[in-house]
């Protein structure tokens, strides 16, 4: 019998529970958020034509770079004043 | 997880204290020592190492084969002579000295017939087929990771697969022994924190990076260039998350520069980022491996993606590390122009791949072979895109010799390379050549840098032979990606193990 030491963190695999789906989005704050990829603005315009179409309120984001996460300030920001956020990847 | 605990060091009998083995000629030249001692009243208790029938009459053996007296309290040499008093070493004297043992035993004309003196023999204790096993029973308390028992069974390298802590290629088991022997070669306690890996923002531990560093293949005195390597790797400025989590080729390559490269037998040369050395590629291993099993940022793989997303990736990031070849450089080596003294052991981290080769074979001046580099470097990434990726200039030491032999430093060189990576941006602008790639026309008319400012590191190294320079491209540069890192090594114990048979 051989005994090893563990070189993970020891960590178990968890899974997220997503929040609720709304119902309507009619009457709610939808934030969009741009990763900084070239022409995702392109797709965010169009959804927040739609959306605007549906009753929603749009708030627009963009983080600093798309290779770093997003920074806590921001995300505190989303999450203090929208309902539902959409992130976009594009290229 | 706490580890077993430590045993306790047996307490000593008050009075004499010998320890022995009967494999020591010394020893049993002073067996009739020990009798005379005890037959003239002295308090004498005798540890053997190895055999109980130790030849003695006038006082029994003790039993300390399983060494625990002679590992806790430090015995190096047989014979030694130990007075204790209250349960504590008062003194101890090793060999044989008929003087030393007087003075110790508080008596005189010990030993007639012997010589004044004779060297002992080294300690069972301190036996290199032993040690490890000793230290693994004895210090327990030291390690504190979670212990995994692989069943009688089982496979030991099929395990490690089996419980995905692998890169793709073999690892070493990470047994008690070879952790602690890896421990040795630094001297920061292994408890203490290393740096915060992403993309799980783990906080790791010298022990658990040494772990990692057993799984790679490392030897002890690597470790002090692993650890450099993870704190420079897990930097805002290097952004490893970053690199990690895009679909771009690159990996992290470590640069090493100072005398530790040629003490710990590192490859400035030949075949420099290429296989058969085993520092180069286990240094740059055990960062992935510490990235991917401690940070959790493993790839994808058979068409699940993982946190690693690279579309392609590169071979190097199975870990890419190399030494700068300082020796007959041209220039500066890559730590110092980055701000540290000169003979300072440190690491560059730089978020590239490659390398890419430069072919100029015809060149016999400083600017001809400049302006050969300089046209591969414009083509870097995509001949009409600059600004946005970095890259890693690798000078061979025969472009190199051009370069130095006409007085060319790095700033020199630096200079005429900066001139001729200037472009116009109307030749390459966006549809341009009938290629929609290239930069935006709202920056026509302008002139540009192919590299952002600090974006092109240069070094030296590779073989003898061979009229070539490489370029390992680099990934997005800057405060939108990565910025290279350079980290002074630390903690180097005075007594490193060296490489078996010296430095490759």
């Amino acid at each position: 019998m051989t005994v090893v030491l563990d070189p993970t963190a020891g960590k178990v695999g968890s899974s997220i529970e997503t929040a609720p789906r709304p119902a309507t989005i009619e009457g709610l704050t939808i934030g969009l958020l741009d990763i900084s990829k070239p022409r995702g603005d392109r797709f965010l315009d169009r959804l927040e034509q739609r959306l605007t179409e549906a009753g929603a309120t749009v708030k627009r984001y963009a983080k600093p770079t798309f290779t770093k996460p997003a920074p806590v300030d921001l995300r505190h920001e989303i999450a203090t004043n929208c309902d539902a956020v959409i992130e976009a990847l594009a290229d | 997880m706490a580890g077993s605990p430590p045993s306790a060091a047996p307490v000593l009998p008050d009075g004499l204290v010998a320890v022995v083995k009967r494999d020591c000629p010394t020893c049993v030249l002073v067996a009739p020592v020990l009798d005379e001692l005890a037959a003239r009243g002295a308090a004498l208790t005798v540890y053997t190492q190895d055999d109980l029938a130790f030849p003695l009459t006038a006082v029994p053996v003790a039993d300390d084969t399983n060494l625990a007296v002679s590992w806790h309290h430090g015995i190096e040499t047989v014979p030694t002579l130990i007075r204790v008093k209250d349960g504590s070493e008062v003194e101890r004297t090793v060999g044989w000295s008929r003087s030393h043992w007087e003075a110790l035993a508080h008596v005189e004309g010990l030993g007639a017939g012997l010589p004044e003196m004779r060297p002992g023999c080294g300690s069972l204790s301190l036996d290199p087929d032993l040690a490890d096993v000793l230290a693994v029973r004895f210090s327990g308390s030291v390690l504190r990771g979670r212990r995994i028992e692989l069943a009688a069974l089982e496979d030991e390298m099929e395990a490690t697969f089996d419980r995905g802590w692998t890169d793709g290629l073999p690892v070493v088991p990470p047994t008690e022994a070879r952790v602690l022997r890896m421990l040795a070669g630094t001297s920061r306690d292994p408890a203490d924190i290393v740096a915060v890996v992403p993309p799980d923002l783990t906080a790791v531990t010298v022990e658990q990076v040494a772990i990692n560093a057993v799984l790679a293949g490392c030897r002890p005195e690597y470790l002090p260039v692993v650890l450099a390597a993870v704190e420079a790797a897990c930097t805002e400025e290097f952004n490893i998350h970053g690199l990690l989590a895009t679909t771009y080729f690159s990996g992290p390559i470590v640069v090493v520069n100072g005398p530790i490269a040629q003490r710990i037998g590192m490859n400035s040369t030949n075949n420099v980022l290429g296989q058969g050395n085993r520092a180069n590629l286990t240094i740059g291993r055990a960062l992935q491996l510490v990235v991917a099993n401690l940070g959790g940022g493993r790839p994808g793989r058979l068409g699940r993606p993982g946190i690693d997303m690279a579309l392609m990736g590169a071979p190097g990031k199975i870990g890419c590390a190399f030494a700068e070849r300082e020796a007959d450089s041209p220039f500066e080596p890559l730590a110092v122009e980055r701000g540290l003294a000169p003979g300072v052991d440190a690491v560059t981290l730089f978020a590239g791949h490659g390398p890419t080769a430069i072919v100029d074979q015809l060149s016999r001046s400083p600017e001809s072979v400049t302006r050969s580099i300089a046209a591969a470097l414009r083509a870097h990434g995509h001949p009409k895109l600059a600004l946005g990726f970095d890259a890693m200039l690798v000078v061979g030491p025969e472009h190199g010799r051009l370069l130095r032999e006409a007085g060319w430093d790095k700033v020199r060189f630096r200079a005429e390379l900066d001139e001729l990576l200037m472009m116009d941006v109307d030749d390459i602008v966006q549809g341009v050549d009938g290629i929609d790639e290239g930069m935006p026309a709202s920056m026509a008319g302008r002139r540009v840098p192919k590299f952002r400012p600090g974006g092109l590191q240069i070094v030296h190294a590779g073989g003898d032979a061979g009229l070539f320079s490489a370029i390992l491209g680099g990934w997005v540069g800057g405060a939108k990606g990565s910025t290279p890192v350079t980290h002074p090594v630390t903690d180097i114990p005075s007594t490193v193990p060296s490489p078996p048979g010296g430095p490759a």
